[in-house]
Formats: C-alpha cells, structure tokens, sequence
C-alpha cells in the first residue's frame, strides 16, 4: 500500500487512526462518513468548496521569499507559505468552511468546536456566521485567559464561548467537553473538529480539506524558484497544517517533511507537547497515536507557549508516516520560538503566530547547515495578533 | 470462569432483577473501596461496576468525571484497581466484578497483560467505554479466552444492523445506554427504552442491562420492569462526594437499600 492511500476504510493508518469512542457516536461518525463519500465525489460540493477558498478566504495564499530573513539565518533560502493572510489569519478556514458546507448537506443548524489558540473557534464562529448556523465553542479556561482577543472575536461573529474547567483547562479538556456535547445532541449537531485528529473520518477529511495549501505549493514553488524545495517545514499540535502542506509532497521523494513539535521548556523539563518526539503510542479522542501519558496511562499535562500547540496527542497520519520514516518530527523550545518570532517581526515585517514561529525556528537551525541554492520552505500558519499579549507578558511588559 | 452468566441465571430462576451499582475505584480514598464494595453486597447488589480512573473521561457527566479525579488525585492507577479486586475476593468469591473504564489505561499496561492480571485478580467482565466492536475484534476474543467477558454498549443511536454485530462479540450481559449523552443526564423515558429493549432481544440472547438517568426507586423500578439489570452510576457517586466524612458508607447503603426495594418492586 502506499503512504498516499491511507487511511484504510475504517480509518486506520497502519496502527494508528480507528475509531475509539462511545456507541451514541458511532452512527453519527458512520453518517458523516457516507456524506462525506457522496460530497467528494459530487462536482458541484467541491466546486462551491474551491469557490468558498477562492473569494471568501482569498486563496491561493501566496509564497513569499523571505530575503532578509534568509540572509540573517546563513544558509539556505526560506519561503514562507502565507497562510497567514487567509481570511480569519490561519489555516483553519480551510478546514471549516468545508466542514461547514458538509453540516449544511446534512441538514445541521448547529456547529460546535474546541479550541486551543482559539484559531479554529474564530474560524468556525465565522462559517458559521457565514452560513447561519448556531455556534458554540468550548475553550479550555486557561486558554480563554491567554487568548483573549480571539475570545471576544468569536463574541462578535455570535458564537457561544464556553470556558472549561476540568483537567488541565486547555485543548485536550476542551475536546473532551465537545464531545460530551456531541454525544448529548448528536442528532441536531455538526461537530467541526479542528485539527487532522479524532475519530474517522476526521483525520482524513481535515486532511482533505487542508491538502490545498500543499497542492498550491507543489505549483507556486517551480514557479518562483524553478523546483520543489528541498525541506518543507511546518508546526504540529494535532498536526493540521502540517499534514495539509505534507501529505501531497509525499510522493515527491526528494523533499524533506519536517514536523516541529513544541519543546516547551525543554524534552528533559518533561514540560513540553511533543509526544512524537518523547511520547508512547495509545488511544485517546477517538484514535491511537502517539500520546504524552504516564506509566498508568493517565493522560500527562503538556506545556508550550503557543496554546495551539499545547495537545498531548498528535493526528495518527502523523504518527505512521514517523514510523515509516517518510516525514522527521523534531522539538522547539519556547525561547527559540519566542526568538524566532521576533526575527520574522523585525527582518520581514511579518507577525507570525507563536505556533507557526516553531517552525521558523526549526528553519533558524536547520538552514545553516544547507547551501545558500537550496530551499526550504516553512508553512506560516497563522498570524500572531492574537499572541501580541502573550509575547508582552514573556517579555515583562503590561500593555 | 466469569461469574456473570450465573448470577443472571440464579436471579432468572427466582424472578428477579439485578441491581448493578457503579463506583469509582479509590474515590473518596484509597482504602475505602473494597469496604463499599463489601458494604453494596451486603445492600443488596448483584454486580460490581468498578470503575477505572481516567484523566479524560469523554463519555462522562461533572459528578463521575470528579470522582475520576478525586481518584487520580489518590494516584490510583489499573493496578491499584485489580489489587482491589484481589482484596475484595479474600472475602466474596460469589459477586461478579465488573471493570468500567477507558481504553487508555489497559493500552499501556498490554492487552494480554492486563487479561492475564485481571483474570486473576478475579474480574469477571471489562466494559471499555471506547472501544467499539469495530476496534475490538482481537481484544474481546482475548478477554474470553481469559475467562473476562467483554461488555459492550448499545444507545439509542445503534441502528438494528449493528445490534447483531455487537451481539455477535458481547459476553456477560449487554449495557443499554437509555439516554443519549454522557452519564449522570437527566430524565430517562421508559416507553422508548421499553421500544429498543424489544429490537435488542431480537437479535440477542445476552441479558439486557439499562443504565443512565436511574436515581431513586421509582425510576429503578420503571426501569427493572423492561430490562434484567438496573445499572445506577452517578446518583451513588454523587453520594459518595456529599457524604461528611465517616458517612459515606451508611448513606450509600441507604441508598441502595431504596434502590433494591424500587428493582424489587420492578421484578413482581
């Protein structure tokens, strides 16, 4: 079989993937699956899904040559995928807004989402302003306390935030609490999760739905410079991006796929939420994966700067095409993407999103060591407005 | 050999329901469960769900999600709840235990490990919240051959095809969750549980269990006139977390008292 035809029918990449939740969900993951089958393979559903992309996000996003920035790192030439500069400012849209456009065909007024960062909620609440239907986001407690502004954007699209408080108030609580929802009005609800993780289909059909910003760079990259890149570098949390930007280049063997986890305060501080880098495989949301847990298999709490990227679990794609060496995963600590992120401020004028700065500076390390011809090109996820308080509190300010 | 079948046959041959408690292992404390566990049998119960704490316990209400916490606090992990197991069976060698839990735990201790463990700790069934018979085909046959009987559920969302596929690997009994939603939800309708409960013996010769939104009596009687078991989780949790201490025990056995009286009166 190969890397690209994953996952099976009943979701599994290798050992990772499946579906692991309670009995109330499996007809509902049954059901998005036979529409999401009947939606792709329907002209006019991909049709209004690129439309959407087109004149609503302001896709293709363009790649940008970072100059300065590349001069200033010493080596290789970096492009930045400007995912940035979607509507919203981030990826997530894309995934939304073909979430969204699946819920409306099967008849659901009412979305629901976790967030982290509060990306995906902001992205959501706006498809969900965007195609009138009800919207609630659940958000873990401490998240809504650092994310502030993107709590009061999700407000003003009129969406319902509610902060969670069990667990370790952030994402991973966040999920749970979705799910809880779904589980309870599963028959009026469309849950629109927000990374390439969960239980199939959603790895598979967030992955689909994100694969765009990876097919647009297969084209844009031998326009500007010629060829493919020699390394494509990308964030991942539950790895939507990445896997987005990653999985059309697989078949494109000499590029490497790198995956930058966030190392916290460092792998060795056990503060961190990099499972593919210091985690164990096991099952939790839906699928198994690798996993931050105990030897009691309690679920470990994570820690990262970025709350995007603040997730004990990492999508199953992610996991297999580690295992079978297609793609590296390696950690960034918060000081090196703090660092990073004041780079791209100061040399490019572009603020970047604490979880896309991780893989700036993976770039910052890896693009010494590679000749001033070759090329890497690192997805900028997101835009760092929503970080702008964060970044001034790590650096002692009050705004 | 599990014990399961046979405590449903004895109660079959006299007429009766079964009441099936759930508690969560180490919850308030370490040392009180095998005592509570002691405490239900002399109550009244005929099976022990003995729940396994876990950090993300997605299918659960506020009320059982606290207790896995309180659990987890006290550092309970698998192997705490199979030593309990073991300390209760020094005693009661007849009351069928039942382990309720997430798949997580059992992952990292190994499947056949843990089967191997909990057979011998004399466990007589494992109910995995999320793990479908679709993700369980090596597992549930695993768990027979250790004499465990694999428990699955059925909501009111199963279609009827999928009923026989889940019957087809079930043991012990099946679990019908009466209400859509996570434990400790509100109010359960008897006539459309009464409904599925009919589709459900259709297809399978199990004994049938109904649990979610079961709290006093008169809702453990409605509920032991339509199924064979009364399964009450998050209104004895919930007593367990408002006793004052040193009352935990007697209030628990007075409320299981009540919920006997209501199977009872359900069995007639």
């Amino acid at each position: 079989m190969k890397l690209t035809d994953l996952p099976d029918s009943r979701g599994h990449f290798g050992p990772y993937g499946g579906i692991f939740v309670a009995e109330t969900l499996m007809a509902a993951l049954e059901e998005l699956r036979a529409e999401y089958d009947r939606a792709r393979a329907d002209p006019a559903f991909m049709a209004e899904f690129e439309y959407e992309l087109k004149h609503y996000v302001g896709r293709p996003s363009p790649v940008y040559h970072a100059k300065r920035l590349s001069e200033a790192y010493g080596g290789a030439q970096i492009y930045l995928k400007r995912e940035d500069l979607n509507h919203t400012g981030a990826h997530k849209i894309n995934n939304t807004i073909g979430q969204a456009l699946l819920a409306r065909r099967m008849g659901k007024q009412r979305v629901i989402a976790e967030t982290g960062a509060g990306q995906h909620g902001v992205a959501t609440a706006t498809v969900a302003a965007r195609y009138g239907m009800e919207c609630v986001v659940y958000m873990g407690a401490e998240d809504v306390t650092r994310q502030a502004p993107n709590v009061f954007r999700m407000k003003l699209l009129g969406a319902t935030v509610v902060p969670v408080s069990s667990g370790s108030k952030t994402l991973k609580d966040a999920l749970n609490e979705a799910m809880r929802d779904w589980v309870t009005n599963v028959e009026t609800t469309f849950y629109i999760l927000g990374t390439a993780a969960g239980p199939h289909p959603y790895p598979m059909l967030v992955r689909d739905f994100q694969c765009v910003i990876g097919r647009e760079a297969i084209q844009q990259m031998p326009e500007l410079t010629g060829r493919q890149p020699d390394a494509v570098v990308a964030c991942v949390g539950g790895g939507s991006n990445a896997i987005g930007i990653f999985h059309p280049y697989i078949p494109y063997e000499g590029v490497r796929l790198i995956g930058v986890e966030a190392g916290g305060l460092g792998i060795a501080s056990g503060k961190h939420a990099a499972p593919l880098n210091a985690g164990s495989p096991g099952v939790l949301h839906g699928f198994r994966s690798y996993l931050m847990q105990d030897e009691n298999g309690q679920i470990t709490e994570t820690h990262s700067v970025s709350a995007g990227l603040d997730y004990p679990g990492v999508g199953p794609e992610h996991s297999y095409l580690k295992d079978a060496g297609r793609a590296e995963y390696v950690p960034v600590n918060d000081d090196e993407a703090l660092a990073a992120f004041s780079d791209l401020c100061r040399l490019e004028g572009i603020i970047p999103a604490l979880e896309s700065s991780h893989a700036v500076a993976y770039a910052k390390q890896l693009a010494p060591t590679m000749k001033k011809d070759q090329i890497i090109l690192v997805n900028l996820s997101g835009r760092g407005d929503k970080d702008i308080n964060t970044v001034a509190k790590v650096a002692g300010i009050e705004l | 050999m599990s014990r399961i079948g046979p405590t449903f046959a004895a109660l079959k041959a006299q007429n009766r329901k079964a009441l099936i408690p759930f508690i969560t292992a180490g919850d308030p404390g370490k040392g009180m469960t095998v005592p509570l566990m002691h405490m239900l049998v002399e109550a009244g119960v005929d099976i022990i769900e003995l729940g396994v704490p876990f950090s993300d316990p997605m299918a659960d209400g506020p009320v059982i999600q606290r207790a896995s916490e309180r659990a987890l606090a006290n550092r309970i992990g698998l192997r705490d709840v199979l030593a309990m197991t073991a300390e209760f069976r020094k005693l009661n060698t007849s009351t069928p235990v039942v382990l309720m839990g997430y798949a997580n735990p059992i992952e990292r201790m190994g499947y056949e490990t843990f089967a191997e463990a909990a057979s011998a700790a004399g466990v007589d069934g494992v109910l995995t919240v999320d793990i479908p018979p679709e993700e369980s085909a090596g597992v549930a046959d695993l768990f027979k051959a250790h004499g465990l009987d694999p428990i699955f559920l059925l909501s009111p969302t199963t279609p009827e095809s999928r009923i026989e596929q889940v019957a087809a690997v079930a043991g012990g009994f099946i679990y019908y969750v009466s209400l859509k939603g996570v434990t400790g939800s509100a109010n359960l309708d008897t006539d459309e549980v009464a409904q599925k409960l009919a589709m459900v013996r259709k297809h399978c010769s199990l004994p049938v269990g109904v649990g979610f939104g079961i709290r006093d009596a008169a809702t453990a009687e409605a509920v032991a006139r339509i199924a064979d078991a009364v399964v009450v989780g998050s209104r004895i949790v919930g007593e367990i977390e408002s006793a004052a201490e040193g009352t935990c025990l007697e209030r628990v056995k007075h409320l299981v008292e009540e919920l006997r009286r209501g199977v009872d009166a359900g069995s007639r």
